[in-house]
């Protein structure tokens, strides 16, 4: 509270604009974070920032997708070709030939669907427990978890490949699955949104006899549907997107993970045969998904990071 | 009310709680009360360790074990031939931490990393931090369009980002060579050239997490009062001193909880200079995590890269807590 004492060095910009509220109604003048009607010049300004900061940050998507569209002698002229002078399907051909997407495609499917439900059911289980439930050692979990939070993923990387070689885990799905199972993310998540439910509904299941699994899951799952949407799309990109885990944890190539797949094809100089094209291609193929993905479920995916960040 | 008896129902855990939970069908009478209140306590307490049972068991096996063993391999002298027989790695006491610290490749990849990061992470929270209070006080239409925009380099895999970077980074055919040609120049070889490969990937890194700390701050703009605001409107404070005196200081948890994770995030870049540059050009992009993976699974020291691993960790355990004083303070 003591920010609004800050004294009022005076400007006039904000002043003058007053005035021009007076046709909006009243209701939404007052909210200061939405701006009012009528014509501004800073927003202008405004705006012609902003967009020149959403080219920079799409010109790598459109400069990649133009680019897998290219012919060898549009991609190689100088000066460039913006856009392809012929469309041609020639990059996505030879991919397709060098490397077996469909398969990389499969292998990540399934480790991701796998790593989502898994978190979903055991954060979820956790996330209950910790807040609904009253036992001993509760405050030493709940302390675990968020411990987990802080560790770096690469504090376990090397023990956690020798623990798979010695399990005979490794170039499985198993192995690729187990050790993002359970993530504390998702259980501070969970436990979050469940504590917003009254006790006073899971005290009268308890009076009627109900067990716990049964108000968990067909009392407490239901109601926290939107937590669990958040999540499941936080985990099943994160494990789409993981690359480091699958590089070590797969020697055998059929069973890569799409990352996996490109960034060895992509560094590799025999295989790439230096073709920009179709590394964009490529690239193209795999970030494609997870943009429709997103476009789709946007909303979510930015109430999720800010409902992580609320604490 | 429900907490209280909720405590007092914990601490009288135990024998009388299983007592009663013996005579369910003890039957309604003067007792009753307490009797439904402790009834569920021992069910609750089998119960709340049956559901954490399975993250506890993942948590155990996947990750304290590992982190521990990280801990004893970093004072061994782990090798190819122990994956197979772990324990007969031999015990050598601090030898990786003094080897570590003569070493040169491991000097220049912490200072890579610092370098990453002192650069980095400013320049990722205060342009995330523009585009909120831009998306916020100036545009109302089009605000989902741009925060898409904005956010869509987060999401995206980070692999296939470094392959387009490297290619719009490329020194013959790509984009910003492409941008220098038009006007009559030639750009330089961005990732080829020793000065100029870490400042390249930085870019890159801003690039792509921009957008988380954006929504953040826009999360976190949203959070303050709008009669704080109006008030200060009214006193005819201007843009500038609005943002300084109010914004900012209201922002500062955001603040903190932004820098924090971008700042970790950020020590442990990996991906981008693996499928940028390797490393190179001599070493100017290897950061620690690169370094410990070579070490650790190119040339299978893994003891070594354990201790690698350790301190890393320990610099970012540092940093994070100097971060959380710092920035802690500032707020009183």
């Amino acid at each position: 509270m003591s920010a609004t004492n800050a004294p009022g060095t005076l400007r006039t910009a904000p002043k003058e604009q007053r005035p021009s509220t007076g046709s909006a109604s009243k209701g939404s003048a007052p909210q200061a974070g939405k701006p009012r009607s009528g014509f501004r010049p800073g927003r202008v300004l405004v705006y012609v920032l902003l967009s020149v900061g959403l080219l920079v940050m799409s010109a790598p998507f459109l400069w990649m997708a133009l680019s897998s569209f290219k012919t060898t002698s549009d991609l190689s002229a100088s000066p460039p070709v913006w856009i392809p002078s012929t469309w041609t399907l020639d990059n996505f051909r030879e991919l397709l030939d060098k490397l077996d997407l469909p398969l990389y495609f499969m292998n990540s499917v399934i480790v991701a669907v796998l790593v989502t439900v898994c978190n979903l059911v055991f954060c979820s289980m956790l996330g209950y427990a910790l807040a609904k439930l009253k036992f001993a050692g509760q405050n030493k979990i709940f302390g675990l978890v968020l411990g987990a939070l802080m560790v770096p993923g690469n504090l376990m990387l090397l023990p956690l490949f020798v623990l798979m070689s010695k399990l005979g885990l490794i170039d499985s799905y198993a192995g690729l699955v187990l050790p993002f199972a359970a993530g504390a993310f998702g259980v501070f998540l969970m436990r979050q949104f469940m504590q917003s439910i009254p006790d006073e509904l899971l005290e009268a299941a308890r009076m009627d006899g109900a067990g716990e699994w049964y108000i968990f899951w067909r009392i407490v799952m239901p109601l926290v549907k939107p937590a669990l949407a958040t999540l499941s799309i936080f985990t099943f990109l994160g494990s789409w997107n993981n690359f480091v885990w699958p590089l070590i944890a797969t020697n055998d190539p059929d069973k890569y993970t799409l990352p996996v797949a490109l960034a060895t094809f992509a560094t590799d100089p025999n295989k790439a045969g230096g073709s920009n094209g179709v590394l964009m291609a490529g690239a193209f193929l795999v970030v494609l998904p997870v943009l429709i993905l997103f476009i789709a479920l946007q909303r979510h995916f930015t109430q999720g990071i800010a409902t992580a960040g609320m604490k | 009310m429900s907490t209280v008896t909720g405590k007092a129902a914990q601490t009288a855990k135990g024998p009388q709680g299983r007592a009663t939970a013996k005579s369910p069908a003890a039957g309604p009478g003067a007792s009753q009360g307490r009797q439904v209140r402790r009834k569920p306590l021992g069910r609750q307490n089998a119960a709340g360790w049956l559901f954490s049972t399975p993250f506890l068991v993942l948590f155990l096996v996947f990750m304290a074990f590992p982190i521990l063993a990280t801990l004893v391999m970093s004072f061994t002298d782990f090798g190819l031939r122990n994956v197979t027989h772990p324990l007969d790695a031999k015990f050598i006491g601090f030898e990786n931490y003094v080897n570590l610290f003569g070493d040169d490749k491991f000097l220049r990849s912490l200072l890579n990393t610092g370098y990453f990061v002192v650069v980095g992470v400013p320049l990722t929270i205060g342009i995330g931090l523009l585009v909120a209070v831009l998306l916020n006080n100036g545009i109302d239409r089009a605000r989902t369009f741009f925060r898409v925009g904005f956010y869509a380099p987060v999401v995206t895999t980070i692999v296939a980002v470094a392959v387009v970077w490297r290619f719009v980074l490329d020194p013959s055919d790509g984009l910003i060579s492409g941008l220098f040609s038009e006007v009559g120049l030639t750009g330089p070889d961005f990732l080829g050239s020793e000065a100029l490969a870490m400042p390249s990937m930085i870019a890159m890194a801003v690039w792509r997490n921009v957008g988380t700390v954006m929504v953040l701050f826009i999360a976190g703009l949203q959070a303050i009062p709008t009669e704080v605001r109006e008030a200060a409107r009214l006193d005819g404070t201007g843009v500038w001193a609005e943002f300084k005196g109010i914004t900012v200081p209201l922002l500062r948890p955001t603040m903190l909880y932004a820098t924090v994770i971008t700042t970790i995030g950020y020590l442990n870049v990996f991906e981008e200079p693996f499928v940028m540059t390797q490393g190179g050009p001599s070493d100017s992009t290897l950061t620690v995590s690169l370094n410990m993976y070579r070490e650790g699974f190119n040339f299978f020291h893994m003891g070594y890269a354990s201790a690698m691993a350790y301190v890393l960790f320990v610099v970012i355990m540092a940093i994070t807590v100097l971060q959380l004083r710092l920035l802690k303070d500032n707020t009183k």
